[in-house]
């Protein structure tokens, strides 16, 4: 898409990471540009203020809220295959059905919101940080009210309270569901099973009976291509 | 006079009128919504979940089944941010199939939607013409990739291979023999861009076919004008996006304002309703048929006149040739480590989104540097939509839900994902 709307959104973008960097600096947030894209890490206790700057500030006016969604970082950057014994079968080698959590309590979880602005055509991303030990964040919905569902959805799968929010109940999971199924500490297979029980002539909840299975295991590899950026990439075993 | 009481109704999720499963918990007085509270979720499939446990390029049949009257639209949101990750481009010629085969999947989508929505409000026959139509549609999936619906026809680096020089025919059977076969066969002489071009030519008309059923149909208007009305200002408040926005009077369509594949380089326009009520979406859509009809022309004229590459020379992404792979060493291992391990984004996110035919269909991908995604999440434009039930419905009657729903175009695979 070498054309002339890409340049000139590549222009406006760059507008607007100096706009942001100008405006928010001072409240401590940070700004990321990757991929053409930009993102501000907005500290959890200025969420607000920020949100309502940049929709109602000319200069931003980002009027939709495209979408949020919770990130859980706790397993982010492990490789699964990283072993110095060889196995017997298969994939058995070295991938482990459940990562170890060494999880950073202070930034495990995230919250990130993807804005739109009509008007000058651009978007933006913020990520706000959210604690294990209290995932709370301020709710949006006072701004955009289309971060009503999307809320509810992140509270769902991944735990994170919003404060303020009217309705935050669980949308996507079973009624009476236990537990926050996108966590990375949640297995992919589920907790229990559901099956109907001609005696009890009920549908009945039960562990489950399979057991997890790594077709393809995680592998980051070390990449000569990427490796000017960030060269800390980790060692992926031997294959 | 008895005393009428307040109550509350559920409305589906077995309800022909609920498109799939969606469950409605109507608050009433008497036959006047007071409140209306969806409850979604029992089609949830944790498609990002199962994304996140699988090399990149197995996710691309998942986003078929997400909305999946709209198949090929959600693959492109879904390679673009790979390739957006990546930092690669497909060939030419694979921006304009994936432009033409977009506009396929609009008008696929569309005639769904026409077809269900006249249903829902009384209108029998419309469905049956929408159905015939999409038959033929379906058939160009089917040509180009294999499968009627699920085509995971789109790769990171391009498509899956070029369009056929011979359209597939129908053969003799119990059922359909002699005469018949050749009457089904008329159209199919030459290769899938004949086809296309041939549906092309005769679609316009049939759009008109339609509006004669439906534009000015007393009933029709009745059912619609001035239902479920949302302002501009709401709209954008709301999240709605794609014709739901445009009902509204807002000219924002991501195929106008942040191009991609070959979309700034063919003509079209966008139609915009004033009202923002179900009707001016109608009208809309209607619209949309027309210029999707126009873009097709476009990208058949341009995919004649213009071979090539219709995916990236890059094995690193993309599999080698068939034939390669019988003589060559590095193809062979290229194909083998594809295919077992798939490829390593760098580390980073991205979000690209496509104007799919119910909205803005996104996708977010932070990638670790491993081969599979390590959170994938899919903004499906009917989540936003269908999240403004309570609003647009509140005042109105029981029977213009259904007229509501219908407008919103909601499909539940891809808003319970």
């Amino acid at each position: 898409m070498s054309n002339g709307s890409h340049e000139g959104m590549q222009a406006r973008l760059e507008q607007l990471a100096e706009a942001l960097a100008s405006s928010f600096s001072e409240s401590g947030c940070t700004l990321e540009q990757t991929c053409g894209e930009v993102t501000l890490v907005v500290p959890r206790e200025h969420l607000m203020t920020v949100a309502l700057r940049l929709r109602d500030d000319e200069q931003f006016s980002f009027e939709e809220l495209i979408d949020v969604c919770g990130v859980d970082y706790a397993d982010y950057g492990n490789s699964e295959w990283q072993t110095d014994t060889a196995p017997d079968t298969g994939f058995g080698r070295g991938v482990e059905s459940m990562v170890p959590m060494e999880a950073d309590e202070e930034n495990r979880f995230a919250a990130v919101y993807h804005l739109l602005s009509i008007r000058h055509n651009v978007r933006l991303r913020l990520r706000v940080f959210v604690d294990t030990t209290a995932p709370i964040v301020a709710s949006v919905v006072p701004v955009w009210e289309s971060a009503n569902w999307f809320e509810r959805e992140a509270f769902d799968l991944y735990g994170i309270m919003f404060g303020g929010h009217p309705d935050l109940r669980r949308i996507l999971t079973d009624y009476g569901f236990i537990g926050h199924p996108f966590r990375k500490d949640f297995p992919l297979i589920g907790q229990v099973e559901m099956r109907y029980d001609p005696q009890l002539a009920r549908v009945v909840y039960e562990p489950v009976s399979i057991d997890p299975r790594t077709l393809v295991p995680r592998v980051i590899r070390e990449d000569n291509r990427y490796l000017g950026e960030d060269s800390e990439t980790q060692d992926a075993g031997d294959a | 006079m008895p005393e009428i009481r307040n109550y509350t109704m559920n409305f589906g999720p077995q309800h022909p009128a609920a498109h799939g499963v969606l469950r409605l918990v109507l608050e009433m007085d008497g036959e006047v919504i007071e409140r209306a509270d969806p409850h979604i979720g029992l089609l949830h499939r944790a498609t990002e979940k199962l994304a996140e446990s699988k090399p990149y390029n197995q996710s691309i049949p998942y986003m078929d089944r997400l909305d999946y009257v709209s198949m090929m639209c959600n693959e492109h949101g879904y390679v673009l941010a790979i390739e957006k990750l990546l930092g690669i481009e497909a060939p030419i010629r694979a921006q304009y199939i994936r432009t033409m085969f977009d506009e396929i999947t609009r008008i696929l989508n569309h005639l769904m939607w026409i077809g269900t929505h006249a249903l829902d409000i009384g209108a029998m026959a419309v469905f049956l013409y929408a159905f015939r139509e999409r038959e033929d549609l379906l058939d160009c999936y089917e040509a180009v990739s294999g499968a009627r619906m699920h085509a995971a026809y789109y790769r990171p680096g391009g498509v899956y291979r070029d369009l056929p020089e011979q359209m597939p025919q129908y053969q003799a059977s119990q059922w359909v023999t002699g005469r018949d076969v050749e009457v089904r066969n008329e159209a199919r002489q030459g290769s899938l861009l004949d086809f296309i071009e041939d549906f092309t030519n005769r679609f316009p008309t049939l759009v008109d076919e339609y509006e004669t059923l439906l534009t000015d149909n007393r009933i029709w208007k009745q059912r619609t004008v001035g239902i479920g009305v949302v302002s501009p200002e709401r709209a954008m408040q709301l999240g709605f996006t794609g014709p739901m926005l445009r009902g509204s009077g807002i000219a924002w369509d991501l195929r106008k304002k942040q191009s991609y594949a070959a979309y700034d380089k063919v003509e079209f326009d966008i139609p915009v309703g004033v009202n923002g009520d179900c009707y001016d979406r109608y009208l809309v859509r209607i619209e949309e048929f027309r210029q999707s009809n126009r873009i097709i022309k476009q990208c058949i004229d341009w995919l004649r006149n213009n071979p090539g590459p219709v995916v990236l020379d890059d094995y690193k992404v993309a599999v080698p040739s068939r034939g390669d792979m019988k003589d060559d060493m590095e193809s062979l291992i290229h194909h083998f480590k594809l295919f077992t391990e798939g490829y390593c984004p760098p580390k980073g996110e991205a979000y690209a989104a496509v104007e799919a035919p119910k909205g803005e269909f996104g996708c977010y991908i932070i990638s670790d540097g491993a081969n599979k995604p390590y959170r994938l999440k899919i903004r499906a434009p009917g989540f936003a939509h269908l999240a403004a039930m309570d609003e647009m419905v509140k005042g109105h009657m029981l029977a213009d839900v259904v007229a509501v729903i219908g407008t919103m175009d909601v499909v539940f695979g891809e808003i319970d994902r």
